[in-house]
């Protein structure tokens, strides 16, 4: 039975529990109230809608691909605007999506609840961070409508110097050395509100494991995004100036610039997935009501990713003609990064081991992030193994491969993020019905989408291709089947959330049971998250938590 | 659907059919880790659909919240997935130097790859042919002749931009880089035609870069070797094959034949004045054409401003080459369909 189906607070049960009059999003009014707030609450909020909206946008490229893949030659779309939509996919989904996602929007608005303070260490820096972003997304779709840029979203030399939409590399240069300040700026911040801003009794390991991810997440932020910055200023004086850098025909090394790009590139694959790994601890052992399995395992597990995530970007370089020992250094170095995440995906099935496994939306989400992860880990094994490399290389099965964990991992762990946090951001419940059934929508049409995508590359077909052989079109066909019904998976699940704001009824304090802080104060939360000091006790110990049907929700036993 | 299903057992369901010494040890190992996954993912899938069932929540069942830590489980699902990784790195580090050891006595091929034609060069310094192709989206494609049983060494550069030389029935592929030389070899193990690919995302026709890999008997490559370096008499037959070798075909339509873009059509073009990007309008007759090919960007047509650029031909030609070329241009005056304004 699920929460929804219960009888909802009483009136007048507890002037605390029920939806409060006063909080965060009506504390004061007007736009500039909004535009120029302080309050991290508000800041996440509005990261949360600028990131959606641009998944909506490469969400829309990557329909425009796969629908010209329907046939193996003459698609709708010419060879050049093919190339410019898959690379706009691609930069809008890694830079504009996937890496402010998680950490800028439900990190902002909840690291500082899960620690009990008023806000992050420091407020104008964060909001400064996101003005950040927001020029980003301008220069960005600037490239997109102005000019036709059609480098990738890797920007490889010598192409993205020989290429004559200049002005479009220009601008996408410089949007991503701008949301690579945004995204220093929120490391920074964070890594400095959990040093300093911890609460009396929250030592490192009573810490939510969320936030144990978004430290490791920040510190790969802070210490990896100058190199990128430092990247695209050598592309933009390369090109500007003429010194020759990466460019051949001015004595540059190509390949410096794919050691320079994967330096940054790869460890932000781990700002990526790492706070979705955060994510799915707090969603397995809440919706399990019972404490995480091997707590300290996973929080050093995030701390062992991030470090040797710093070690592995050669394996983007394996067929580029590196020298032979650096390229077996790096492959062995790439194992190492599988270890810990297998870690991680067997304490998560420990963790439902004899709980109580409460099957609504973010549970279900985070069921299909362990399902879908795995896949994605597992085949990153004959990718890192070299010889296996030399055919995979370059082909649909890399595509597959990262978009499981990209994908899978990392969008369908925020899914499940929002639609868990979602009362308490919004103060209203959604249809968990409905949920659940976009997250199996997205579920099935994602593996639709997908698995054919293994097959293709181990048969031999190339990524970036606008035109295939034919043999390949039955496969194509089945992805681009898929891709349609991931589509309106992710669009039934927008308009649930949407309509919770509606007709949704008003969300207890601790609608699923969760033991962190953030569950203690209203939902959705005052402007000063809380009135008083909450006290701190261990995040998963779920034994006092209860739950009353007069408030619709649970509470902490006494 | 019935064709689908039966090209999913189909030889090439898995992989393409395996023709250079690297297929066994590259199948082997695929298959092998495709094992591991299966025994890893399977028992992952099973117990977690067992435990949503047994643990779910319902009236009257509350689970116990006293497992939360095993040190002999931790230390077991830690260790045994570390001594499976270091396996399959070892496998893979094994068949990788397999690869980057370039043996002795080879027979060698000069490649050259540029936007977007792969150009094939032979120890005798005959070049390739260009053979017509059904069903791809090049209606023509660049020819690799190479002898069965042999050691062949690839020795690689690139006259623009990266590319990526990737034959999957060889499980072979190598970067391209400008700037330098990249090699690589295998071992031919079967008679047939296989597919190349470029996988290095290269601009506009990236796609459409692709070639097509003949390995015959020693007989049949001594053969095509001594056709490899004879170019026709007749200048008119000489430029169209130089065309199609030299890769203009790739970018500019001549008549019926090559791509549609991104270079202007040779047809109907000859001896008319044209409009430059400069503004100014140029005739377009021997002296155009020729430097149009040695120093590409100096008079670009009306439109063709932001295409992508063509690489200089200078010291890649000879002048009875050029002159070849000329000629068969010229004979496009009057050809259909005509080009763009």
């Amino acid at each position: 039975m699920s929460v929804l189906d219960r009888p909802i607070a009483t009136p007048g049960y507890s002037e605390a529990d029920s939806y409060p009059s006063h909080h965060f999003l009506n504390h004061s009014k007007g736009f500039l109230s909004w535009a120029l707030t302080l309050d991290h609450k508000r800041i996440g909020l509005m990261y949360l809608v600028g990131v959606m909206a641009s998944f909506a946008l490469g969400g829309t490229f990557a329909l425009m691909i796969r629908i010209h893949l329907w046939n193996f030659k003459d698609g709708w779309l010419s060879n050049q605007t093919y190339n410019q939509v898959f690379t706009l996919h691609g930069a809008i989904m890694v830079f504009l999506f996937i890496i402010p996602s998680i950490p800028a929007a439900l990190g902002n608005f909840l690291l500082p609840v899960m620690l009990g303070t008023k806000d992050v260490a420091f407020p104008r820096l964060n909001l400064g961070s996101f003005y950040l972003w927001v020029t980003g997304l301008i220069l960005f779709l600037t490239a997109l409508s102005v000019t036709g840029l059609d480098t990738g979203w890797t920007f490889y030399t010598p192409y993205s110097i020989e290429t004559q939409q200049g002005g479009a590399v220009l601008a996408a240069t410089f949007g991503v050395f701008v949301l690579g300040f945004s995204s220093i700026f929120t490391g920074l911040n964070f890594i400095v509100t959990i040093n300093t801003m911890r609460p009396p009794g929250m030592s490192w390991f009573r810490m939510p494991l969320f936030l144990w991810a978004l430290y490791a997440t920040s510190i790969i932020q802070v210490l990896a995004t100058p190199v990128l910055g430092i990247t695209v200023l050598l592309l933009s004086a390369e090109r500007l100036l003429g010194i020759g850098i990466f460019d051949p025909k001015l004595n540059g090394d190509p390949v410096t610039f794919q050691h320079f790009f994967w330096f940054y590139s790869h460890p932000a694959v781990y700002i990526m997935i790492l706070p979705a790994m955060g994510i799915i601890s707090e969603l397995m052992s809440v919706h399990c009501h019972k404490g995480i399995f091997g707590y300290r395992m996973i929080a050093y597990s995030s701390i062992a990713i991030a470090l040797f995530g710093f070690l592995v970007w050669g394996h983007h370089m394996f067929t580029s003609g590196m020298a032979d020992v650096t390229t077996i250094v790096f492959s062995a170095l790439t194992f190492t990064v599988s270890i810990p995440s297998a870690i991680k995906v067997f304490n998560w099935l420990g963790t439902m081991y004899q709980g109580t496994v409460s099957l609504n939306t973010p549970m279900l989400y985070a069921l299909a992030f362990i399902f879908l992860f795995t896949i994605g880990g597992l085949t990153g094994l004959p990718l890192g193994a070299l010889s296996t490399d030399m055919h995979f290389h370059d082909t649909y099965f890399v595509v597959a491969h990262f978009h499981y964990v990209m994908m899978g991992g990392t969008l369908v762990a925020f899914l499940g993020g929002v639609f868990h946090w979602w009362p308490k951001m919004t103060g209203r419940m959604f249809n968990d019905k409905l949920g659940i059934a976009s997250a199996i929508i997205v579920f099935v049409g994602f593996n639709l989408t997908f698995l054919p995508q293994f097959v293709l590359g181990s048969r031999g077909m190339p990524r970036r291709y606008a035109t295939y052989l034919p043999e390949f079109q039955p496969l194509h066909q089945l992805s681009t089947i898929g891709s349609i019904t991931l589509g309106s998976g992710l669009l039934l699940a927008l308009i649930v959330l949407l309509m919770s704001l509606v007709n949704g009824k008003k969300a207890p304090r601790n609608p699923w049971g969760g033991a962190t802080l953030e569950w203690m104060c209203s939902s959705p939360p005052p402007h000063d998250n809380f009135s008083s000091a909450p006290t701190v006790g261990d995040p998963y110990d779920f034994s006092t938590i209860e739950y009353d049907a007069r408030v619709g929700g649970y509470v902490k036993r006494t | 659907m019935s064709f689908f299903l039966a090209d999913q057992v189909a030889p090439y369901a898995w992989f393409p059919e395996g023709a250079s010494s690297f297929a066994p040890q590259v199948d082997f190992l695929f298959t092998a880790i495709l094992w591991i996954c299966i025994v890893f993912f399977v028992p992952i899938v099973i117990a977690m659909g067992y435990f949503m069932w047994v643990y779910r929540e319902r009236p009257g069942y509350r689970g116990s919240p006293e497992a939360l830590h095993n040190t002999a489980i931790e230390i077991t699902w830690t260790v045994v997935p570390t001594i499976v990784v270091v396996w399959v790195f070892w496998e893979g580090a094994m068949g990788y130097l397999d690869m980057a050891r370039i043996p002795k006595g080879t027979v060698d091929v000069n490649v050259t790859a540029k936007k977007w034609q792969w150009a094939f060069k032979y120890e005798n310094g005959g070049e390739h042919e260009v053979i017509p192709v059904e069903n791809v989206s090049a209606k023509e494609l660049p020819l690799l002749v190479l002898p069965v049983d042999r050691d062949i060494k690839i020795i690689m550069r690139s006259d623009d931009v990266l590319h990526s030389f990737y034959i999957p029935a060889f499980r072979a592929k190598r970067d391209v880089v400008p700037g330098r030389y990249n090699y690589m070899w295998f071992h031919t193990t079967k008679e047939g035609l296989y597919d190349l690919f470029c996988t290095e995302y290269c601009g506009d026709n990236h796609s459409q870069m692709n070639a097509k890999v003949k390995v015959v008997s020693q007989e049949e490559y001594k053969k095509a070797l001594e056709k490899a370096i004879q170019e026709p008499e007749d200048p008119l037959e000489r430029g169209r094959l130089l065309y199609k070798r030299q890769g203009c075909s790739t970018c500019h339509n001549a008549g019926a034949e090559g791509a549609s873009g991104p270079g202007p059509s040779y047809n109907g073009s000859w001896g008319k004045s044209v409009q430059l990007e400069s503004g100014t309008e140029v005739a377009f007759d021997e002296n155009y054409v020729r430097e149009s090919i040695l120093n590409p960007q100096a008079k670009a047509r009306k439109g063709y401003g932001k295409a992508s650029p063509m690489n200089s031909y200078a010291g890649k030609l000879k002048d009875d080459q050029i002159d070849a070329l000329i000629t068969f241009i010229k004979s496009m005056e009057n050809a259909t369909p005509a080009a763009k304004k």
